[in-house]
């Protein structure tokens, strides 16, 4: 699988909002492999990708919190200058438009971690892949 | 100055003998014209022939809002079309609106009605008047605009919005009375304050302000800003427009009733028994001169009492208190009907969203603003910022297109709207009146 699963949590832009999410996910000992927050004057939404989420879902829902589910697509690049700007060169010549990304620099190694949400993601995983970049699967995200 | 002296000073016993007998005329009639009024008096046993003094006006049936929406658009009318000259329309709970006619003798009446309001305030035939009220389907700019000419005073029929060509016509024009919503007043105040004009630098003597609930410290606050003497003026399109009550300058203490056109009580909304003199309750009408939609004992849900006690300006008719709240759900803003019910179908018309939601009414300054909470579910939901405030933007354009007011629309956490013993708490209104 070339995708990667994300789960994403709407947030009242209110005082711990975000603090009650951690505290739930810490609670069930979900460990939190990458995170992004996009906000707005009013709400925020919070994605995540999580070690469980089936798990991570249910508990946030247990606790009335409204939870979504997005593929998203990661892959690797050197952590070095223009590793970034590689991948969107990439995709800005194949036309591929970019919904949002993240990104997250991987403790062991000398990777870095960029987390795309594309319209087209399958489009998108094709030009990745014919020019020869690393797409991470799922499973081994999780994992990292 | 008192525009009619015959009728607005006529001592009560005389007023009564004028009320029962158009009273007697109006059952009459209705129940002759209109089927709903037909099957309701059989239905309560009653026979226009028993209508033998007022105190038999208690025995007739209440008319009300819903009774309007099931006989929408024609069924309350009493005369055929063709003896209807104009047609109004007031919002109503379900996106469908409340239609109200008028024959000829109708809008005489009307304008009389507004001649004696303006009267009542000050404004004479010398006058010239800026009418700030909005002119469609609302009664409340058309209502205005006859009675100012019948008065023989110069009208400009400014309606509302553009809040700066208002201020150079406040300014060029000249005008000396002003009449529009009180916080449309204020807010006018307030930009002409920001053109850098003082107070006394306008014209305005008079002001009639009425379609929505306001208090003695507005009245003192306009009355300061604009430099003029400002009263309260009340109506309802399905009982007439505006002009059904109005305040005099002399005392400013109460809104008389123009008893000689419309017989006003009051009532326990609960038991809806008639309540004594003076009590607080809710307010109920029955018009004892309109043709074309004549209405028994109208509920109006507005909450106030009526004053029998002598007034110094001279006119015998009764006084009612400002209205102080209503009976039921509905919200005025900016002039504006709204019930929570409207913005319920909003919501519950667009398939991505779930119909939980509070409706937050602050007013900012003098305006009366609208904020819309609404419960995002996992079916609205995504992880796009934009898709969330294309919704948000769907929602206060769906309420502009039905309800005429603009909403500011928050998209809020499920369930963080307070319920009480699982009811949600539809309405925060924070303006005090």
């Amino acid at each position: 699988m070339d995708r990667v699963e994300q789960i994403s949590v709407f947030l009242e832009n209110k005082a711990g909002r975000l603090a009650e999410v951690t505290r739930i996910l810490a609670d069930a000992k979900i460990n939190i492999r990458a995170l992004s927050l996009a906000d707005t004057s009013d709400f925020g939404i919070l994605r995540l990708i999580v070690n469980d989420n089936a798990k991570a879902k249910e508990e946030l829902r247990k606790n009335g919190f409204t939870v979504g589910k997005t593929d998203v697509v990661a892959c690797e690049v050197n952590d070095q200058p223009g590793g970034l700007h590689h991948i969107l060169k990439i995709l800005q010549k194949a036309n591929v438009n970019v919904e949002y990304m993240y990104a997250f620099v991987q403790q062991s190694g000398h990777n870095a971690v960029l987390i795309f949400r594309f319209d087209n993601l399958d489009d998108a995983v094709k030009v990745l892949k014919e020019n020869n970049v690393k797409v991470i699967p799922g499973e081994k995200l999780y994992t990292i | 100055m008192i525009y009619n002296i015959e009728y607005e000073t006529l001592p009560r016993e005389a007023l009564e003998a004028v009320q029962l007998r158009r009273l007697q005329e109006t059952v009459e009639r209705v129940y002759a014209t209109v089927p709903f009024y037909k099957r309701k008096l059989d239905e309560a046993g009653i026979k226009p022939s028993d209508i033998r003094s007022l105190q038999d006006l208690k025995r007739l049936p209440f008319t009300t809002k819903q009774d309007l929406r099931d006989n929408y658009p024609y069924g309350m009318f009493a005369v055929p079309m063709e003896n209807v000259v104009r047609i109004h329309a007031s919002s109503g709970t379900t996106g469908k609106p409340t239609v109200v006619g008028y024959t000829a003798r109708d809008l005489q009446t009307w304008a009389e009605l507004i001649a004696r309001s303006l009267s009542a305030a000050g404004v004479t035939s010398g006058d010239i008047v800026h009418n700030s009220y909005g002119y469609g389907l609302f009664t409340g700019g058309l209502g205005i605009h006859q009675g100012a000419e019948l008065l023989g005073a110069s009208l400009i029929p400014v309606s509302g919005g553009n809040t700066k060509r208002q201020i150079l016509i406040m300014k060029d024009f000249g005008p000396t009375a002003l009449t529009c919503t009180p916080s449309y007043a204020l807010h006018l105040a307030e930009a002409a304050a920001e053109a850098g004009i003082k107070p006394g630098e306008l014209s305005l003597k008079y002001g009639v302000f009425g379609g929505e609930p306001w208090t003695e410290e507005m009245r003192k606050e306009i009355e300061a800003k604009l430099n003029l003497s400002a009263v309260d003026i009340y109506g309802l399109s399905e009982v007439m427009g505006p002009g059904v009550s109005v305040e005099c300058r002399e005392a400013k203490q109460g809104l008389h009733v123009f008893e000689d056109h419309f017989i006003p009580e009051i009532i326990n909304p609960v038991t809806q028994e008639v309540l004594p003199n003076g009590a607080q309750g809710e307010l109920v009408f029955t018009s004892i001169t309109k043709e074309a939609c004549p209405l028994i004992r109208y509920r109006t849900r507005d909450i106030t009492s009526l004053d029998r006690r002598p007034c110094i300006c001279g006119r015998t008719f009764v006084r009612m208190r400002k209205v102080s709240g209503r009976s039921d759900d509905m919200l005025i803003i900016r002039g504006v009907n709204v019930f929570p019910s409207q913005i319920e179908s909003v919501l519950m018309e667009m398939k991505e969203v779930e119909p939980h939601y509070q409706l937050v009414v602050n007013r900012e300054g003098t305006l009366d603003t609208l904020t819309v909470l609404v419960e995002v579910g996992e079916s609205v939901f995504s992880d796009e910022v934009r898709y969330l405030q294309a919704i948000e933007k769907k929602i206060a354009k769906n309420i502009k297109e039905l309800l005429g007011v603009s909403a500011n629309v928050k998209l809020v956490e499920p369930k963080s709207i307070a319920r009480s013993e699982g009811k949600a708490q539809r309405v925060i209104d924070n303006r005090k009146f």
